[in-house]
């Protein structure tokens, strides 16, 4: 999917093809807008005004994507569960998102996580985490990044991991 | 393996190399103009790296490209220092050296209030800091005067401004960097490009003023930000192209050349490969695999130890039970295809196998390894292993080359 600065017609054609049957809630601010991984709706917009950014909003029966795409070219999409937790996130963009936001509470964890996969396995470029309690992907190259982050047991039922990008 | 002993081993590469171009380049078209002087070949070897540049007690560098590049005082020839143990990156943009492997005092670049600038640059799990300074680089024949360059961890600036901690944990000394510093001689002009040149909302943040009172972002012109050295070539300036041997099975070290320009002289043309134009804003070409198109989401990425692409849940190929960032086949997995996609339209296919990466990595005497891949979702990086076997050109963007103006990789 095509993330730019500023995002297009094309970027916007591909995603209504890639969610087809997805109910297309909200295009427009204001609009609240959830919270880091982990977090609930009640600290919401917090993220959105950090981020000084727009907010696109849709649902499927097992998750609503809110999509904040801010102006230093970076889109974030955050996935909140029926219950109002925010159990997956996903970003792109032409520089990394701030991760302590988008991570919120995990993102000591976060932290840890990659200097120990760093220090027991070599090489450069993308990383993959995988604790009990969080999932963590990243990659990319200067001025294009992309990565994810969830919560296993917070995942709705039947919800797979790939859903989250 | 020791510093002296790469030194020695680099030096004879190049005398290698070098007697090979003089061997067989010596008939140019007439049609172009003469080559400028020196040599535009420059030595790169796969291998375990500086001493100390173990990231961890268990692994040696693994699918690191190092060279070795000479820092000067702008304007002088005896103020200087060479300096091996530079990973060649084709993922990034600018020139990044470890305050630790710097002998040299270089000049601070200051803004007009003359306060000193740092910058704050995110990679992909970690943040590299620290202050621009000015240099002349040479690499092999090719010079760029007056570079502005980042001192990665420099003392100066212990600080590291809350906001720079947004990306992840720092990498400012050898053992966490895995090498003595950075070439980055990707598709773009500067590492941050129009963003950092303007203030307010659409600023990403990476460069920092530092008056007394401590460091804040500031707006950094096209010109001052970190450049891609090519781009200041006289000569061969518009790209570069990274020559590696096939790699069969794991081997401790494989040697290949980093060649400056494309089409600028008889050494470095396109000859059959594809031009994959790219997109301007992110450098992405598209990739599709098993039928599916992953727009804007594929480049080649000789920073990356590993074909990285998709996930477990989309390839069906598991993730190493202790190392989830990458594959574990049970056995090789031979001939996987995807396809490259230009913004031209252009498209060059590549056929690649994933071999298990705990047998793969089980010598760690090995630094270059094919076959290793790894997850990285929605997303395809062409990492060092796709370079084994290949010549891949890296145009950078705005330069006319004889294959079309840059941005674009092409194989």
């Amino acid at each position: 999917m095509k993330m730019c600065r500023p995002c297009g017609d094309f970027s916007l054609k591909s995603r209504i093809r890639r969610i087809a049957g997805i109910a297309l809630l909200a295009l427009a601010l204001p609009f609240p807008a959830p919270a880091s991984l982990g977090g609930d709706m009640t600290t919401v917009q917090a993220d959105q005004v950090r981020m000084q950014g727009t907010l696109r909003s849709t649902s499927t029966q097992a998750y609503t994507v809110h999509e904040i795409q801010a102006p230093n070219g970076v889109a974030v999409r955050e996935f909140v569960s029926p219950a109002g937790k925010v159990f997956g996130v996903a970003w792109q963009g032409t520089t990394q998102p701030d991760l302590r936001q988008v991570l919120g509470t995990y993102f000591d964890q976060f932290t840890q996580a990659v200097q120990a996969e760093r220090s027991r396995h070599p090489g450069h470029g993308p990383l993959s985490i995988q604790t009990p309690g969080l999932v963590v992907q990243l990659g990319g190259h200067t001025r294009a990044f992309a990565g994810k982050a969830y919560v296993p047991q917070m995942m709705p039922a039947g919800v797979r991991a790939e859903e989250i990008r | 393996m020791n510093r002296d002993t790469v030194r020695a081993f680099l030096a004879l590469t190049l005398i290698a190399v070098v007697g090979s171009v003089v061997g067989c380049g010596s008939g140019g078209s007439t049609s172009n103009p003469p080559p400028p002087p020196g040599s535009n070949v420059q030595p790169i070897v796969v291998n375990a790296g500086p001493a100390g540049a173990s990231l961890g007690s268990n692994f040696n560098s693994v699918n690191v490209a190092f060279t070795s590049v000479t820092l000067c005082v702008p304007g002088s020839t005896t103020k200087c220092q060479t300096i091996d143990g530079i990973l060649v990156d084709t993922g990034s943009t600018g020139f990044r050296v470890l305050s630790s492997a710097l002998t040299l005092t270089l000049p601070q670049q200051k803004d007009s209030s003359k306060n000193p600038i740092a910058e704050c640059l995110p990679f992909v799990s970690s943040t590299v800091w620290g202050s621009v300074k000015t240099a002349d680089l040479t690499i092999t024949g090719e010079a760029a005067s007056s570079l502005p360059i980042q001192v990665i961890g420099d003392p100066n600036f212990p600080t590291i401004p809350s906001a720079c901690t947004i990306f992840g944990p720092p990498q400012d000394d050898l053992a966490s960097f895995g090498a003595n510093g950075i070439i980055g001689i990707g598709v773009f002009g500067q590492d941050c490009g129009g963003g950092c040149a303007t203030s307010g909302a659409s600023n990403p943040g990476l460069y920092y003023t530092c008056p007394p009172t401590g460091c804040v972002v500031t707006t950094e012109s096209l010109a001052e930000q970190l450049q891609n050295p090519v781009i200041l070539f006289a000569g061969d300036n518009n790209g570069s192209l990274i020559v590696l041997p096939s790699v069969s099975a794991p081997e401790a070290t494989v040697s290949g050349s980093l060649i400056f320009g494309i089409g600028t002289r008889s050494n470095n043309g396109l000859g059959s490969a594809t031009v994959l134009t790219v997109d301007p804003s992110l450098g992405n070409f598209s990739t599709t695999f098993n039928g599916q198109t992953f727009t804007d989401a594929g480049f080649i990425d000789s920073g990356s130890a590993a074909i990285f692409f998709l996930d477990s849940g989309t390839t069906g190929i598991p993730e190493c039970a202790d190392a989830p960032s990458f594959y574990c086949p049970p056995s090789i997995i031979k001939n996987l295809m995807a396809t490259n996609v230009g913004t031209n339209g252009a498209n060059a296919s590549v056929s690649f196998d994933v071999d298990n990466a705990d047998s793969l990595l089980s010598n760690v005497n090995n630094s270059a390894v094919p076959n290793l891949g790894g997850p990285f979702s929605g997303n395809f990086d062409f990492g060092l292993p796709f370079f084994f076997g290949r010549t891949v050109f890296t145009a950078v963007e705005g330069k006319n080359t004889p294959g079309g103006a840059g941005p674009y990789q092409a194989y």
